[in-house]
């Protein structure tokens, strides 16, 4: 093998093809990247047996091939090289990097021992990179961390038709967004659980095209797989098994009475209260016509108060919440106004987004949030 | 107050007074809880096994303790010491350092001890004893050393004579393994502790528990009284009579200890977020397990899902001695969960489904939650238990077997020991009944 190819291309795609390399390989093929030149482009590919990604360059390939070398080393040596083309050529087992006056030999892996990348599965349709990514990352964030409930680190995709739904929870608070899309039979059906933390930085790793093809297997090749797709760069991961519980039910329909409150400075009264809650203890809030009253800590310790500005229809309500749920929906809602509806102060509160305080609540996306019951 | 379960045995059962009593577990795996002085003649003492006691003092009555009159009257003793002085740390039912100085008494202490052990006899007709120094460790050896029904008081100065010759086990800190410890290094007494010198004893057993060990044998203790101490968690354990090897039945009892904690969690307005298991296996191996939520929950669902899940991950096929379920990380707020909340609702909609409060979103498949088969509990009635028949009136249960019951009817008021009858345990004039009060009206009497 022998090519040319830019230095920031190269370093753009090994760093992205590298972030799935697992960091204590199971096997030490693993470890690798596997470069293949051909027709003037080179593919650079890494997998984890979890999640594969596939991204493919221009480069001036002189002498076709395939070669596996250590991924973290190659993506150190790309980051850190001059601005200048560079040439990678095979000779035997080594390999050599040659970029302006510096020149790397690394040793190849065996590409005989490398497993086969598993099959794209085919594309179900496309949406708009930045409309994904800013769902992925909307819904994610509701997904719970540890391992003891696999399901709960998931994010949903359900696709109805030309409807996208992502749903996720850590039973604590409960994300779901829905998007439009292009699919490409009308009448799809499917639904898939993807790991929350893979989904949302592949989703982000795709906004650089215009587009991404979300490609999910009903059966036969690619089963319980999910693929994207976007901009020269590919990436299939294994789906998580078994599924959320039913949600639609867990979201009240009615309400006793709703707050409208500006993000903004609502954001930073919750932050500043909050600095006195230790070990997340809750922040407590009181909503009353025309204000919100927020208070942090206890008498035995440090405490806080502060009003802000908000709207109320319906009943005056006090309920608590952990701070870092309230903030995580506060930023995901990604609107200059928030909706909070209520039932009661110990059934979940609604949280959505308005684009301004009078504007009506924006649907596309709902964050349902558990509440602290203080006992005494 | 001097053994305490059982001289309230002997105060509400007239036959018993001047005879051994030994209250405890009765099961085949029961452990002795308390011992009258005339059961420790013999050699019996708290936290033996039962069956042991039994062996060596045969002809004791055997008794189940009766936690509801233990409470009550350790109540009414709570309550003269807080006459005495606001401040009081209570060490168990029949236990509590008193601070005299936060009180307002003025005059001698010893007068003020000599009062409230006769005011706590007149009280209850139980007798106290008390240990009146001027450090905790120092008061709660002289306390000791003043059982039964006696005063020591350790004058200022004397810390020393008292300490010195007290085996080392005799301070707080010292177990089995420090004790051993100290007997390789040839040190047996307080004295020797003392002698050692710190720098000895740091070597020995480390930074902290050397220097304060060392303080501790000089007789240096300024340790406050605390009132209400914070509870740092709150667990039940239940040890069985047999070892538990079905399976179904180890998740049936964990889903028992776990209701009772969270219930014991929710009644003193708590909150935990650290779910701790304990198991003791057939062999003696205890093992626990705990998992930290990301929340405090006073859920018995969300309890009973994690206790479970931490119950699954333990090889108990060889069988279970002991169950234990605890919560700690206490809080005093709950963060609510979905999914519990919501099959909680959905369980007050429709009784009949869900039942087993599985909530989570993988509840590992339901397998019977009923009691499995469980060998028929005989004994309906337990030594010591109070009854009242339509008849003869209020009695204590004696013994039962063989599908009989022998009740003696006598009440705490009565000189001589009452008549003993036997009944058929399913006799409907045979009834369980609340604990006759000690002395007269259950009130304290007001004093003048």
């Amino acid at each position: 093998m022998k090519i040319r190819v830019e230095r920031d291309v190269l370093a753009e795609a090994v760093a992205w093809a590298a972030r799935s390399l697992p960091a204590r390989p199971p096997v030490p093929v693993l470890a690798g990247l596997l470069l293949k030149a051909e027709d003037g482009q080179l593919s650079l590919s890494g997998f984890d047996y979890e999640v594969s990604a596939r991204v493919a360059v221009e480069a001036e390939v002189d002498e076709e091939g395939t070669v596996l070398v250590s991924g973290r080393l190659l993506a150190d040596i790309s980051r850190a090289l001059p601005n200048r083309p560079v040439e990678i050529s095979t000779d035997g087992v080594r390999v050599s990097v040659v970029c302006g006056s510096s020149r790397f030999t690394l040793h190849t892996l065996p590409v005989e021992e490398y497993p086969a990348l598993p099959a794209m599965p085919v594309a179900s349709g496309t949406v708009p990179g930045e409309v994904f990514a800013a769902a992925a990352s909307q819904v994610a964030i509701a997904a719970g961390r540890d391992d003891t409930l696999p399901v709960l680190t998931g994010v949903r995709i359900e696709i109805e038709g030309d409807t996208v739904t992502l749903a996720a929870t850590d039973r604590y608070r409960f994300a779901v967004r829905e998007f439009l899309w292009k699919p490409e039979q009308a009448d799809i059906s499917a639904v898939a659980l993807v790991p929350a933390k893979t989904l949302q930085d592949t989703a982000k790793s795709l906004t650089s095209g215009d587009t991404v093809s979300i490609a999910l297997a009903g059966s036969g090749a690619g089963e319980g797989l999910i693929g994207f797709e976007g901009a020269g760069r590919r990436t299939t991961t294994r789906l998580l098994e078994g599924d959320l519980p039913k949600y639609r039910t867990l979201f009240p329909t009615e309400f006793a009475s709703v707050a409208v409150i500006e993000t903004a400075p609502f954001v930073e009264a919750v932050k500043r209260v909050a600095l006195v809650a230790e070990r997340n203890t809750p922040v407590r809030l009181s909503f009353e016509q025309g204000v919100l009253t927020l208070e942090a800590g206890s008498s035995d310790d440090a405490q806080a108060v502060e009003r802000v500005d908000a709207k109320l229809e319906g009943d005056d309500i006090s309920i608590a919440f952990n701070p870092t749920f309230l903030l995580d929906g506060l930023s995901a809602i990604d609107s200059p106004a928030a909706q909070l509806s209520f039932t009661t102060s110990t059934k979940p509160a609604l949280l959505s987004g308005r684009a301004a305080v009078d504007a009506e609540a924006d649907e596309a996306y709902k964050y349902l949030i558990m509440p602290v019951r203080l006992s005494g | 107050m001097d053994a305490f379960f059982a001289a309230v045995e002997q105060a509400s059962k007239p036959s018993l007074r001047g005879k051994p009593v030994v209250v405890g577990g009765l099961g085949p795996r029961g452990v002795v809880a308390t011992a009258s002085y005339e059961a420790r003649v013999h050699g019996v003492h708290s936290a033996m096994a039962m069956a042991h006691a039994r062996r060596l003092c045969p002809n004791a009555a055997y008794l189940v303790p009766r936690f509801g009159i233990y409470r009550r009257i350790s109540d009414i003793v709570m309550a003269l010491l807080a006459e005495v002085s606001p401040l009081i740390e209570p060490l168990s039912l029949d236990e509590a350092f008193v601070d005299l100085e936060a009180g307002d008494l003025a005059g001698d202490p010893r007068a003020v001890a000599e009062r409230l052990r006769a005011d706590i006899r007149a009280a209850t007709g139980l007798t106290a004893s008390v240990g009146l120094a001027g450090s905790k460790l120092l008061a709660k050896i002289a306390s000791e050393q003043a059982k039964p029904d006696g005063l020591v008081v350790v004058e200022p100065g004397t810390e020393r004579a008292l300490l010195d010759p007290l085996p080392v086990r005799t301070l707080w800190g010292v177990g089995p393994a420090t004790a051993e410890h100290l007997r390789r290094a040839g040190i047996l007494t307080v004295a020797e502790i003392a002698q050692a010198g710190e720098p000895e004893l740091v070597r020995l057993l480390g930074k902290a528990h050397g220097s304060s060990l060392h303080a501790m044998a000089a007789g240096l203790d300024n340790r406050p009284v605390v009132a209400d101490r914070d509870v740092k968690s709150i667990s039940v354990e239940d040890t069985f009579d047999t070892d538990l090897t079905d399976r179904a039945r180890v998740r049936f009892e964990i889903d028992r200890l776990a209701d009772r904690c969270a219930q014991r969690l929710r009644g003193a307005g708590r909150s935990g977020r650290t779910v701790v298991v304990k198991i003791r296996r057939y062999d003696f191996s205890t093992l626990t397990r705990s998992e930290t939520l990301r929340a405090p929950t006073d859920d018995p669902a969300v309890v009973k899902e994690t206790a479970r899940r931490l119950a699954e991950a333990v090889d108990t096929t060889g069988g279970v001695r002991l169950l234990g379920v605890g919560v700690s990380g206490l809080a005093d707020f709950t963060q609510e969960d979905l999914f519990a909340q919501a099959a909680q609702s959905l369980r007050e909609a429709d009784p009949g489904a869900g039942q087993g409060g599985g909530s989570g979103p993988q509840a590992p498949q339901e397998l019977p939650v009923a009691p499995p088969p469980e060998p028929e509990r005989a004994e309906r009635w337990l030594p010591g238990q109070d009854v009242a028949h339509t008849e003869y009136g209020a009695g204590w249960v004696q013994g039962s077997g063989v599908g009989r019951v022998t009740v003696r009817f006598e009440v705490p008021a009565d000189r001589e020991p009452g008549r003993v009858r036997t009944f058929a345990v399913d006799d409907p004039a045979l009834s369980r009944a609340e604990p006759p009060a000690l002395t007269g009206p259950p009130a304290p009497a007001g004093r003048p």
